[in-house]
């Protein structure tokens, strides 16, 4: 009854090609937007800004680069930490060594590194595929945390390897209290969300889908093989680099390398799973996820009064389990939840 | 170049190579059985470790112990396949990937829930001391300690071998491997041989986990051995087993040579990377390892 699209007729090619075709869609999105930017900053804390949205909001941004890669394109990677690295490390020196450089221009450029990063350790998945490719992947993440380590020019030679991300200073607006912060991200974050989202069903999004389900036939009927692939391991990286730059600028502000661990690579490729592979919507379901569950977990351990080392494990066995449960539970993800919920919709109260 | 230094460093190599190749096995036997990519088996190492230590500090002899954590990883490996993997069959493999990565969470805490968090010491009864005949007749020292632990491996990987080969369950086992469903069509107990692998990988981690617990205490970073294992396997092959005996010494030799002849150039630490980095070169010559089978691709 409530998804209903009796009524709604599209006469023209612009109406059909849009990008919320379902007019209960469009006003939902609006919604959700107006929500977003208007009502939460008025009711909404500074704790739970800087403890939950922000980093909510930068790990949406990381998965749908995995995404990207990983549901569309279908090449599983393990080093979605290391564009991280890559692009915030970038976007540091950028801010340091070019005097005047808009800050959003030093987070686009290391991005931008972050992609090119992407395209040298995205070659080998023109040879190699599957697990092979994701244990090779590996081989960013190990490479890159090290080379940020060892190289002091990019932690611009201090002593402890840790940088201390500059101050947020966009047009002469400082963006230093948590909700500005919050809006900030919130406004990169919804901008590369949509480019996304339009970017998967464009021609590009189609090829990327079409290798994903059988490369050889892919190439079979004209598309480029390798420009498909490092196209999609640029795009992904670019959005990891920014995401990454955000990470160190937004959320945490002083950062070492080894921030960027295998451990995040591995919880934002959890995202990915338990949002839904190939789902724009998923990211963020994803993300909601991860970065909640141990907020959950650590407010009951605290209710019931466990000590705190037995509460780590312990979280580590429930967010094991958990991971384990959803994939039985629900393979496809969160994402296919909800269309599951929108088809009981378009038919409730009425059955048939 | 010193000659001596360089065979010092190259047995070291080797000999590490050995335990990586340990590691390894128990990826490619699970990994052949059930085309599951098990990246739960770093922390079944470090839980098999930590639960024979354990066993021993409540003043149990040692091959008690032993005995008893080969029950406790058997019934470990029979409870995950019954689960964790029966429930998954017919998804895609990274949804099983992406399982035994929660798997991996669980059982470390579970590890450490039970055991506690603290480094222990494991005492083989081994010395960690240079072989005194390498010593007096070639000035090169090597560690018996190595010595032994490679023994012991090779020992286990010939085992292994004899009972893929001879035996009938081994014989079930590659069946399974090459088709599960034919296998089952002929009447092997797919449940069961599954069973017997997830034991049998049980096994070697426990071996493992005793070999590299004693070599640095048995602790939580017994668990970043599978992360030496992994470029092992791509060297090696996932499907191969002496795929991954082979790639764990050249990876093993060539990790510790690099870090010695080329580390002090770039700034050392570089074992962490180099033999994912070698992996990757050699996968663009071939794409499926020294030994794994080739992968045929049809449209």
């Amino acid at each position: 009854m409530f998804y209903r699209e009796a009524g709604q007729f599209k006469s023209s090619y612009e109406t059909d090609g849009q990008i919320f075709p379902i007019r209960q869609d469009r006003i939902g999105i609006l919604l959700l937007i107006g929500l977003a930017f208007v009502a939460i900053p008025l009711v909404a804390t500074p704790y739970f800004f800087s403890a939950i949205l922000i980093p909510f909001l930068i790990f949406s941004l990381a998965a749908l680069g995995l995404n990207i890669l990983t549901g569309y394109a279908g090449q599983l990677s393990l080093g979605s930490a290391a564009f991280m690295a890559v692009g915030a490390f970038s976007a540091y020196n950028f801010v340091l060594r070019v005097p005047g450089i808009p800050l959003l221009a030093a987070f686009i450029l290391g991005g931008l590194c972050a992609a090119a990063v992407g395209i040298v350790f995205g070659l080998p998945s023109l040879r190699v595929r599957g697990f092979y490719l994701a244990a090779s992947t590996l081989a960013t993440q190990f490479f890159v945390v090290w080379a940020l380590t060892k190289v002091r020019w990019f932690t611009n030679y201090s002593s402890s390897g840790v940088i201390t991300a500059q101050k947020m200073q966009i047009l002469g607006v400082d963006f230093d209290t948590p909700v500005s912060k919050y809006l900030l991200v919130l406004s990169i974050v919804a901008v590369l969300a949509l480019l996304a989202k339009n970017m998967v069903r464009s021609n590009m999004g189609r090829c990327w889908m079409a290798v994903r389900d059988m490369d050889v036939a892919a190439e079979v009927i004209g598309i480029r093989l390798m420009r498909a692939k490092l196209l999609a391991f640029a795009v992904s990286s670019f959005y990891c680099g920014v995401a990454g730059a955000l990470y160190a600028y937004a959320y945490l502000g002083t950062v070492e390398p080894e921030a960027y661990s295998l451990d995040l690579s591995f919880r934002i490729l959890f995202m990915v799973i338990i949002g839904g592979l190939g789902s724009v919507m998923g990211s963020f379901l994803g993300a909601a996820f991860i970065v909640l569950l141990p907020v959950l977990l650590n407010t009951l351990a605290h209710a019931a009064s466990i000590s705190t080392a037995v509460a780590s494990n312990l979280e580590l066995m429930v967010f094991g389990a958990l991971i384990i449960f959803f994939l039985i539970v629900e393979p496809h993800g969160l994402a296919r939840l909800w269309q599951i919920a929108k088809e009981k919709l378009r038919l409730w109260p009425f059955p048939h | 170049m010193n000659l001596n230094f360089f065979f010092e460093v190259l047995i070291g190599g080797l000999l590490s190579g050995v335990m990586y190749a340990l590691v390894a096995l128990g990826f490619v036997l699970i990994y052949k059985a059930s085309g599951v990519f098990n990246f739960a088996q770093g922390a079944m190492v470090f839980f098999a470790a930590l639960t024979c230590v354990s066993l021993t500090e409540f003043g149990w002899p040692l091959w008690v112990a032993i005995a008893a954590t080969i029950v406790v990883m058997s019934v470990l490996g029979l409870a995950i396949e019954r689960v964790v993997l029966r429930p998954l069959v017919n998804q895609p493999e990274i949804s099983l990937f992406m399982a035994t990565i929660g798997l991996t969470f669980f059982i470390e805490g579970m590890a450490q829930l039970m055991w506690g968090a603290e480094v222990k010491r494991l005492d083989l009864g081994i010395e960690d001391v240079p072989m005194e005949s390498l010593l007096q007749s070639f000035n090169i020292i090597v560690s018996k300690f190595d010595m032994i632990a490679a023994a012991i491996c090779a020992l286990l990987v010939g085992g292994l071998a004899l009972f893929f080969s001879r035996t009938k369950v081994g014989r079930a086992l590659r069946a399974v491997a090459d088709d599960h469903q034919a296998a089952l069509a002929v009447g092997i107990p797919l449940q069961q041989i599954w069973g017997i692998v997830w034991g049998v990988a049980g096994f070697v981690a426990l071996v493992a986990g005793l070999l590299w617990g004693s070599r640095n205490g048995v602790q939580f970073s017994l668990t970043f051995v599978a992360l030496k294992a992994l470029p092992v396997l791509i060297l090696g092959g996932f499907t191969s087993v002496p795929g991954a005996i082979i790639g764990g010494l050249i990876i093993g030799a060539s990790e510790k040579l690099a870090e010695v002849y080329l580390g002090p150039f770039v700034g050392g630490g570089i074992e962490g990377w180099f033999p994912y980095v070698l992996a990757l070169l050699f996968l663009l010559v071939r794409p499926e390892g020294l030994f794994g089978e080739k992968i045929i691709r049809r449209i």
